[in-house]
């Protein structure tokens, strides 16, 4: 089952293009043209992104690192117990909806402190592919098109990362503890 | 909701750090982050062009339309409001499918086109759409099938069994999907959601 899935993963990205190039050239698609055109879209989108990518990432840098973070998951202490979740998890699922690379950061040094077979290290493995960033998600799509009011795209986000987390932590304490 | 989330993330952040006397943490990583944010956007160029440059070929010879003929059924249930041969409906079940074949790098900017494509169907154009609001749901929900990146990281610090976690995740990820759609659909009923619609006078001489 693995060895199908390592390869899905190996194999997607090549097969995704050579397939792509093939079918133009069959369906007589001016291949290299097409290509220059659309890659021209590239450059505006990632330069669009910009100021709205820098706000996101100072102010979740400010409350990171002057120690905000660490203060509210003390404060959720009590939920956590109460849904089964190691305590030293909580960061990281506070993190997730905010930064990519912080909840890496943070599940990578969780491994380094539990190990990644320990019931913390499978948690944190599992939410971390079942949920997804969404605040810099939002932040680029609806900044891309200059959206201001986002109405309930930002709470079914949310809700959505809470419902994965909890199945994450269920499926992990009911597997691996 | 985002303006007031911001100011919160930046007011508690800067508190903390003076009460704490953490102030210089603080300016360091202010200016780390905003070089940060520059460094990851040119970085999206090169592959921004790739996938868009892709996406253009398989536009054009007509196979994003044959994709989306198969998730059809699904996606008219939701995107009730998008017309069948519109651009975005193929741009959002590309998206889709580079999220579950877990390569992000190419979800982005097929994202983005998906929201491009969304908002010439937006008729008050600073707020979202019910459909704009319902792929975004389903995009951070992040319905993965090979939980790759998660995998190198375990891999990395030692694991024994770094795959253990592909099946649980996948299951995690779809009551993940799930809730996210249950809650778009009920939370686009409430009140405080509705679009205000702009007041246009219609005379008809």
């Amino acid at each position: 089952m693995f060895n199908l899935l390592s390869n899905i993963s190996k194999f997607s990205i090549p097969i995704v293009i050579l397939f792509i190039t093939s079918y133009g050239i069959f369906k007589k698609v001016k291949l290299y043209e097409a290509f220059t055109e659309g890659a021209k879209d590239g450059i505006k989108t990632a330069i669009r992104v910009v100021p709205h990518l820098t706000g996101m990432l100072v102010a979740i840098g400010i409350f990171r690192a002057s120690g905000a973070m660490d203060y509210l998951c003390i404060m959720m202490s009590p939920l956590t117990n109460l849904i089964n979740m190691p305590a030293e998890v909580l960061p990281m699922a506070l993190m997730r909806p905010l930064s990519g690379g912080g909840a890496m950061g943070i599940m990578n040094s969780l491994f380094q402190k539990y190990g990644p077979d320990s019931l913390i290290g499978n948690i944190t493995s599992i939410m971390a592919g079942s949920t997804d960033t969404t605040f810099y998600i939002l932040a680029v799509y609806f900044g891309s098109i200059n959206i201001k009011n986002s109405r309930h795209a930002l709470p079914s986000g949310l809700l959505a990362d809470a419902g994965g987390i909890l199945a994450a932590t269920f499926i992990a304490n009911l597997l691996f503890s | 909701m985002i303006n007031y989330i911001w100011f919160i993330l930046i007011f508690l952040g800067i508190l903390t750090s003076i009460l704490t006397g953490n102030v210089e943490a603080v300016t360091d990583a202010t200016i780390e982050s905003a070089k940060l944010a520059v460094h990851l956007s040119i970085g999206l160029i090169g592959v921004m062009c790739l996938w868009l440059g892709i996406m253009k070929i398989a536009e054009k010879s007509g196979l994003v339309e044959k994709l989306s003929i198969l998730l059809m059924p699904l996606m008219k249930k939701l995107f009730p409001d998008i017309p069948e041969n519109h651009p975005a409906m193929g741009a959002m079940v590309m998206n889709i499918s580079a999220n579950i074949l877990g390569i992000g790098d190419a979800a982005t900017p097929l994202g983005l086109k998906a929201m491009q494509d969304l908002q010439t169907l937006n008729k008050t154009k600073d707020t979202a759409t019910d459909s704009m609001c319902t792929f975004l749901a389903i995009n951070t929900s992040s319905v993965t099938l090979i939980p790759a990146t998660v995998i190198a990281y375990r891999s990395a610090a030692g694991s024994i069994n770094p795959t253990q976690i592909v099946g649980p995740t996948i299951i995690s990820t779809m009551i993940a999907t799930i809730t996210a759609i249950i809650a778009v659909k009920m939370l686009s009923k409430l009140p405080i959601y509705h679009i205000t619609k702009p007041d246009i006078i219609r005379r008809k001489l």
